[in-house]
């Protein structure tokens, strides 16, 4: 296939676009060979079985009894199966201190403003750093990026002493607002590099239609940012629901305030006698974000590309 | 607005006549005992509180489940009779996350300080504030000299203690030594004898384990603290832990060498586990565990380590595994290692300080021994009634903690800087039970110590 012999009267473009068409079919065809080549395939089963073994074993042991939780590992129970329910009951309960029922339904109260509130203001952010010209706007943009910089840690004494002062300490206020500014700079860095990617004539076209920013952004880009968006909202919904650093800072524990994490944290007691409830823990705590991740995976693939495309 | 002035100043009021009043319930009631394990439905022990209905007193502890239950069932009385509401919030990164409250200025009302450390660093963070003079009375009445000096920072004293536990204890079976007809050693000299003759008698007779991740070691820290108080007296060991005798001086070594007379003489360790390597490599909960298959006779640990043995072990005198005190040089000093908790108050309200002088109390200390049927909890308050405890360990450490004679100290490394008491100490000696000398560890940690 190095030559194409031309059998039909083909003008030059023509001819030229049929080669380019080859030679990028050959191109996919070489990908797809060297993608699905049985070692190719060999090696990410191999992976994907690697890495699902210690997550498989949290599942197998949690639902173990206690003393064999405590005395063999999780690959003894194919020998010797017995399962039982007690660990879910023991960490579901709401009697004692030790259910995470209270904490789950926190974690729902902090997770969902936490992701909508720098959504929405995020949005708004990278569309005037895209669209709007207006000076310093670049040295802004550039400051906004550069505050993904700046670790966490070091924010949050100062953090606490200004919520203290403002009398919103112990509420949720606190872990939804420290949510949004954390997340506030990435935000706005991969929706605007989503915004920009969209073509300049489309916007220009609305706007020779009458529509002023608002209409452009509610009715022209919202619908175009859809994956962005998605994306965006599943990283911000994982690190929320798994975070809890920002949590013990600014909830302390207790269940009123406190998210699912601070629970599981303290679930196996002064002196960890109660370790054995850690497996099944866990997996009352992933269980909504592996159903959120399922349910959204095809924008998160898609949404994942597209900050990267223009840095 | 002014209404609930009023109330204050009336609260207030009524709370300063409580605490007169409980100095001379305190001072006129020996009996303090018998009237409080009546006391559930009686609220008369409760009346100089006065009325904090529609109060409130947070607690921020390190306690968390299942230990947490007794300690909020324990508040019920205080709750019901006076009308205060105790919010009770344990969390297991207490000692991180109490510092970062109060420097940010958002602290609890109360806080149970687990280490006197951790306590200086509170209060000299200013959020802290000293104990009311009801506190300090009881303080005076019901514990020793040694625990008040933990709890007194400048000359000022600002918690009481609350729980405690006893580290010197040697784990045993008490099957094991009636059928032997072996005797409960009481001097180190003894100690020394019955190990002797457990080895005559065909037996490794310690076992010991240091492992615990990072941590790796401390219990020989543990065993090193016991020795230097026994083999040089509480005052050089408190020279010892602030620093003011070097680490490689003379009676550091000796306790060390002490120490090493047991866990580094191949014929003493290492029962059912191996040699004396086998110490580093064994998790410190699995340590004691064979006395109950009969292949160890001793164990130095904790009273604690009571919840180690599996369900159903029988821990008493005369049951499957008990404890006696890790005896001294001679039988009437009585030197006792050990830790416990301070409840420091962050502010000064009436119900605030009600609550922490409930806490000081023998009424208290007897409530919680009440409430804590499983066990596993104990007090160096003297008035706390020993027949009110449950499992046979706490009364022998309750027994311990109010011996006349006993002089109790903390945990030293735990008040050693972070540099030394969580970090060369743990590793040196690691090092020193896999080989290394005694003089290289303690030069090592000598050569370790932060200089300031």
């Amino acid at each position: 296939m190095s030559t194409v012999t031309p059998q039909l009267d083909l003008t030059p473009e023509e001819r030229a676009a049929l080669q380019a068409r080859s030679a990028a079919g050959r191109a996919a065809i070489n990908a797809k060979k060297k993608l699905t080549s049985p070692w190719a395939s060999f090696v990410a089963v191999v992976l994907a079985f690697l890495w699902t073994v210690p997550t498989f074993g949290l599942l197998v042991t949690s639902f173990r009894p206690e003393l064999a939780i405590k005395t063999s590992g999780w690959w003894t129970f194919f020998a010797n199966p017995e399962t039982t329910l007690d660990n879910y009951k023991a960490v579901l309960s709401t009697e004692g201190s030790s259910g995470l029922g209270a904490y789950f339904v926190n974690s729902f109260v902090i997770v969902i403003p936490a992701v909508i509130i720098p959504i929405c203001l995020a949005i708004l952010a990278a569309y005037a750093f895209a669209w709007i010209d207006f000076r310093g706007r670049n040295a802004l943009f550039v400051a906004v990026f550069a505050l993904q910089i700046v670790p966490i840690q070091v924010t949050l004494i100062p953090l606490l002493t200004l919520y203290v002062d403002a009398g919103l300490a112990g509420t949720f206020w606190t872990i939804w607002l420290s949510h949004s500014i954390f997340a506030l700079p990435l935000a706005i860095f991969i929706l605007h590099n989503f915004m920009k990617e969209i073509p300049k004539e489309l916007i220009e076209a609305a706007r020779m239609d009458g529509a002023g920013h608002v209409k452009i952004l509610f009715r022209v880009l919202l619908p175009l940012m859809k994956p962005a968006i998605a994306a965006f909202g599943i990283f911000q919904f994982l690190w929320v629901w798994n975070d809890l650093l920002v949590a013990l800072t600014f909830a302390g524990g207790g269940t009123a305030v406190a998210p699912i994490t601070v629970g599981l944290a303290n679930l196996s007691g002064t002196r960890d006698t109660a370790w054995h409830l850690l497996s099944a823990g866990s997996f009352v705590a992933i269980i909504v974000p592996v159903v959120v991740f399922i349910a959204l995976q095809r924008y998160f693939v898609r949404g994942l590309l597209a900050g990267g495309l223009k840095g | 607005m002014s209404s609930i002035r009023s109330r204050r100043i009336l609260a207030a009021v009524s709370g300063g006549l409580g605490f007169a009043l409980v100095l001379t319930a305190c001072s006129g009631g020996d009996s303090g005992g018998d009237e409080t394990t009546a006391a559930s439905g009686d609220c008369a022990a409760y009346e100089s509180y006065g009325d904090l209905s529609g109060k409130t007193v947070s607690v921020y502890t390190s306690i968390v489940t299942p230990e947490d239950t007794p300690q909020i069932d324990s508040y019920k009385p205080f709750e019901e009779c006076t009308g205060a509401t105790i919010e009770y919030v344990g969390d297991k990164a207490f000692e991180t996350q109490v510092l970062v409250r109060a420097k940010a200025g958002n602290p609890p009302d109360i806080a149970y300080v687990p280490q006197p450390g951790l306590l200086n660093q509170l209060v000299a963070t200013g959020a802290a504030v000293e104990a009311p003079q009801t506190v300090v009375d009881n303080i005076d009445e019901f514990w020793g000299e040694d625990w008040k000096g933990y709890a007194t920072v400048d000359g000022k004293v600002y918690a009481a203690p609350l729980g405690a536990n006893v580290k010197s204890l040697v784990w045993y079976s008490p099957t094991e030594f009636a059928d032997a007809g072996y005797e409960i050693p009481t001097t180190l000299d003894d100690l020394m004898a019955l190990t002797e003759q457990m080895v005559a008698d065909g037996k490794v007779p310690w076992c010991a384990g240091i492992g615990s991740g990072e941590a790796t070691g401390w219990p020989i820290t543990d065993w090193m603290e016991d020795f230097m108080l026994r083999l040089s007296g509480p005052d050089v060991y408190d020279q010892w832990v602030n620093h003011e005798i070097a680490f490689n001086s003379e009676a550091p070594t000796a306790a060390l060498d002490g120490v090493g007379a047991y866990l580094k003489n191949p014929a003493f360790v290492n029962g059912g586990l191996g040699d004396v390597n086998s110490i580093a490599a064994t998790a410190f909960q699995d340590g004691g565990l064979p006395i109950l298959e009969g292949t160890c006779s001793l164990h130095r640990q904790a009273s604690f380590y009571a919840a180690n043995f599996p369900e159903g072990t029988n821990v008493s005198e005369d049951g499957d595994v008990f404890a006696f005190y890790l005896p001294g040089e001679t039988e009437d000093v009585k030197p006792v290692l050990g830790g416990g908790e301070f409840v420091l108050a962050f502010a000064d309200r009436p119900e605030v300080a009600a609550f922490q002088t409930y806490l000081s109390t023998d009424l208290w200390a007897n409530n919680k021994a009440i409430a804590s049927p499983a066990g596993g909890w104990v007090s160096a308050n003297k008035g706390l009634e020993v027949a009110n405890l449950v499992s046979p360990v706490d009364k022998l450490a309750a027994t311990i903690l109010q011996d006349p004679n006993a002089v109790f100290r903390f945990d030293g490394s735990d008040m050693m800087p972070a540099a030394i008491g969580s970090n060369a100490f743990w590793k040196q000696s690691t090092n020193w039970i896999t080989g290394q000398s005694t003089k290289e560890t303690v030069d090592n940690i000598e050569a370790a110590w932060p200089a300031s």
